[in-house]
């Protein structure tokens, strides 16, 4: 008789690495769903793009390495950068588009850093840049709302605009495709605009911020809160992260409501929620103490802001996120939780 | 705090007194009803009982029997070697069979030292001489008697209680808490004693009072014992100053300074001891032994064992002699030997995996888990660590474990040390939590390990650096003497050329009409002595 003597403890909970990473891709699904409604099938057809080709990469990259591919195949990590690169990206983008930034994180910001937890950088993030700075024109051209394109794309038309670069009748992607709320904001904002000008001119703006953006947003801020209910994310980076962002919009707003947009926009706009809950809180490249998590989240949002207001791009999450990523090791470190019975 | 249950109900002493929260924590499954159908019976005589000398923490015990030589149930067979050490005694009457090196249950499947007893059958008992009245004996006096029985701390670190009995000079303990939390999942033992054995322990509780001097006593149950609490309650109904706490099922509430804080909102200091917040702990268990060690003068030869697991064919608690093989209690209670592949010793959380089955049960040993693979699967593939937190969550000391286990993993121990790796109490809630199913406690272990073992040789590194500075300094001022005297002798060999050999008869004669010019001073007065014994020292150095 053989007996077994692994070390203590000798049980564990159930949940696993890949419970964690299948509770937030389900997390996005209502902000998913809400997307593809609103900005038609491409969204969906983006995301299992994205997902097939992380999978392809990360089975490479896991056997360039020689690591066991079962595990970690089965971990859902890759699934979850994909989703979210690909919901970053404008609904029409080409294919290649999508291949060459989830080809960028998986490869390069995930496995030559030394894959999964190793990876001091939001895989997601860097690729979204990489593409932003890369392919600045493909980058900013979103296709309107639906119910504001005339007539809006069906499957098959879809199909062949992202794979073919084929456009129904003589529509080229610069017809198809309008400014986002953000940087209609910040376009107009630099014509000498007020905000409520341009909120009133365009047809892009809905009730609480860019049309159709603010349901998304909200459908998103649901799946957050159920992510922060089934404790797979702390309140710390969310609630930080937001706080930030509306105290820094309030204060402007207050001083100045003609030049700058007002704190609902901004929570509703562009990649707020969603980066709030689930970009910033991945938890490998976050900050890991809970006063450190509250820093991190709050420098988010600030630079967010800034980067809005007064950077050369419409929207700042990305980069935000990125900039707090290098300060996570360093806000950790002086963020030490008081141990028990030291002072 | 909510008070859930229907022990929640009850109206004991203490159900009203505040509780405080330690942080963190864990619920696993209890499985905790399998053992308390039955009441508590003696396990079966065994025909050899081996009695490890090491059963506690401290020196192991010394040996006062000899090979085939008799003795009888509660005879001393090894004796305390030092402070921290306790005394083993004959569990039962019969022969030494051997004084030898035996599989013992200790993580690392080695052998100790062991005395193996052949018992007689006879149950034949020392005189005893029972304690009347535990008052008349004065609190020295007591902690030795208790040292004498052999009784550790019975929860399963197995310190020796008498030390925990004395203070220490100007230490006032305002709080005795006797532990009978046993949050560990499948153990039972301190349950079914507290049901079992009321009024025994209170009768421990008086004795540990007098000796300790404290002012009040807590009992302190997990609300999922609502029987215990109730039977205690009542046993305490009449006394004074003793009242009994219900503390919410949490694990590991029953660690020695997580319990301080649920019960007095203190914290013991990082490298301190509870009586340091005025608080002295027992198990329940000890309580016990103390009462039968003083008023019936029988010696820590049994205890209490909760018999468990799915591998196990009957589940209950058992009053074992030490010394008991645990294939012995295996067979007496139908372990399922070919589905058998985990054995316990402890709980689930703590508890160590045993090598063999033939270790005997000690002082220490209050569960014997038995498991298959169905109840407890061998653990999957580690994952890396994705800094998710949940460690930290779960953590009673507020530690970091995501960060010890980087720096531990990197071998980066001096971070490790940054992030009070030593405050680490190896509870386990973080490896329980871990998504990524990995080892955490293993990791600190071999840290403090790789640490302890650093510092040794760092002493041993920093005393021959000295010795070895000392000896250059010596050899260098050595040189710098010997330097200075041929200096010296050169120049009185060309300032005196041939006058020096009368020069050299002169100082001699000058040396020793000195010395009989001291003598004759020191004969004149005995007081005034300093100045000429310290010239002559001189001169005399000089002669060398």
């Amino acid at each position: 008789m053989k007996l077994r003597t692994p070390i203590s403890p000798h049980i564990h909970i159930r949940t696993t690495v890949t419970t964690v990473m299948l509770r937030v891709v389900a997390a996005l699904i209502p902000g998913i769903v809400v997307y593809a409604w609103l900005f038609g099938a491409g969204v969906v057809i983006n995301i299992l793009f994205a997902i097939a080709v992380a999978l392809t990469c990360e089975a490479l990259m896991l056997k360039a390495r020689g690591r066991p591919l079962r595990p970690f195949m089965s971990d859902g990590s890759a699934v979850v950068t994909a989703v979210l690169l690909a919901v970053a990206l404008p609904p029409l983008s080409p294919w290649w588009l999508t291949l060459i930034g989830i080809a960028f994180a998986i490869v390069v910001a995930k496995h030559l850093f030394g894959g999964l937890g190793h990876n001091p950088f939001n895989p997601a993030m860097v690729a979204y840049v990489m593409l932003l700075i890369s392919f600045p024109r493909e980058m900013v051209l979103w296709a309107p709302p639906t119910a504001l394109a005339e007539p809006p794309l069906d499957l098959m038309e879809t199909l062949r605009a992202i794979f073919l670069g084929h456009y129904p009748g003589a529509l080229s992607i610069d017809a198809l495709s309008m400014a986002t709320p953000l940087d209609q904001v910040k376009t107009q904002l630099g014509l000498e605009q007020s905000v409520a000008q341009t909120l009133a001119a365009s047809p892009a703006f809905g009730i609480l911020a860019g049309r159709g953006w603010e349901w998304i947003n909200l459908a998103f801020l649901a799946g957050g809160v159920w992510l922060l209910r089934k404790r797979i994310i702390g309140w710390q980076i969310p609630v930080a992260m937001l706080g930030a962002l509306a105290a820094m919009a309030t204060i402007f707003y207050v001083i100045d409501p003609e030049h700058y947009a007002s704190p609902l926009f901004h929570l509703l706009s562009g990649a707020a929620i969603l980066g709030a809950f689930f970009i910033a809180t991945d938890p490998v490249t976050a900050a890991t103490t809970p006063r450190g998590r509250l820093i991190f989240g709050a420098g988010i949002g600030i630079l967010t802001y800034v980067i809005r207001t007064w950077g050369g791009y419409p929207d700042g999450v990305a980069f935000a996120v990125l900039l707090m990523n290098m300060a996570a090791p360093t806000i950790d470190y002086y963020t030490q939780p008081r141990v028990y019975g030291r002072k | 705090m909510a008070l859930s249950g229907s022990a929640g109900q009850e109206s004991g002493p203490g159900v009203n007194a505040k509780l405080w929260r330690f942080h963190g924590g864990v619920h696993p499954p209890q499985h905790k009803a399998e053992s308390t159908g039955a009441p508590v019976r003696r396990a079966r005589l065994p025909k050899r009982l081996v009695l490890p000398l090491h059963q506690h923490i401290g020196e192991a015990a010394e040996p006062v029997v000899v090979k085939g030589e008799q003795v009888l149930k509660g005879q001393m067979i090894a004796r305390a070697n030092g402070y921290v050490s306790a005394a083993v005694h004959a569990p039962t009457s019969g022969v030494v069979l051997d004084i030898g090196d035996y599989p013992v249950a200790h993580p690392s499947g080695l052998s100790a030292s062991c005395i193996v007893i052949e018992s007689d059958g006879e149950e034949r008992w020392v005189e005893r001489t029972p304690v009347e009245d535990y008052t008349a004996i004065n609190p020295s006096h007591m902690r030795n008697m208790i040292r004498e029985a052999g009784i550790v701390g019975l929860g399963g670190a197995g310190f020796p209680s008498f030390i925990k009995l004395n203070p220490g000079p100007g230490k006032v303990v305002d709080t005795l808490i006797l532990n009978g939390i046993e949050c560990e999942p499948y153990i039972t033992c301190d349950d079914m004693l507290m049901r079992e054995r009321p009024q025994d322990i209170i009768a421990g509780i008086h004795i540990l009072r007098h000796a300790l001097q404290a002012k009040e006593c807590v009992i302190a149950i997990e609300d999922n014992k609502p029987d215990a609490y109730r039977i205690m309650s009542e046993a305490v109904a009449s006394e004074e100053k003793i009242r009994v706490a219900l503390c919410p099922t949490i694990y590991p509430q029953g660690s020695e300074k997580q319990l301080v804080q649920v019960l007095t909102g203190k914290e013991v200091p990082s490298n301190g001891l509870p009586i340091h917040v005025g608080v002295v702990l027992h198990n329940v268990g000890t309580a016990y032994a103390v009462h039968r060690a003083i008023h019936l003068n029988e010696p820590l030869i049994s205890r209490y064992v909760t018999i468990t697991g799915d591998a196990m064919g009957q589940t209950c608690n058992l009053e074992v002699l030490f010394g008991t093989p645990i294939i012995d209690l295996l067979d007496e209670c139908a372990a399922d030997m070919a589905r058998l592949d985990r054995l316990i010793v402890g709980g689930p959380m703590m508890g160590f995996a045993m090598h063999t089955v033939n270790a005997p049960v000690v002082k220490t040993t209050n569960c014997v888990l038995a498991t298959t693979t169905q109840a407890m699967p061998a653990a999957q593939t580690a994952m890396p660590c994705i800094r998710c937190g949940a460690c930290m969550d779960v953590c009673p000391v507020n530690l970091l474990p995501q960060q010890l286990y980087w720096h531990s993993h990197a071998k980066e121990f001096e971070r490790a040390q940054e992030y009070s790796l030593f405050d680490c109490i190896e509870c386990g809630c973080c490896a329980y939590v871990c998504p990524s199913n990995i080892p955490l406690v293993q990791y600190y272990r071999y840290a403090k390990a790789e640490i302890w073992a650093q510092e040794r040789e760092k002493d041993r590194a920093d005393l021959a650096r000295r010795r070895h500075e000392f000896r250059i300094e010596r050899m260098e001022r050595e040189k710098a003497e010997r330097a200075a005297r041929l200096q010296k002798k050169k120049a009185d060999v060309a300032a005196g050329g041939t006058k020096q050999k009368g020069d050299d008869k002169d100082s001699k004669k000058n040396a020793i009409q000195a010395a009989v010019e001291r003598a004759r001073v020191k004969k004149e007065a005995v007081t005034n002595e300093a100045d000429p014994s310290s010239e002559v020292e001189d001169s005399d150095k000089k002669l060398d």
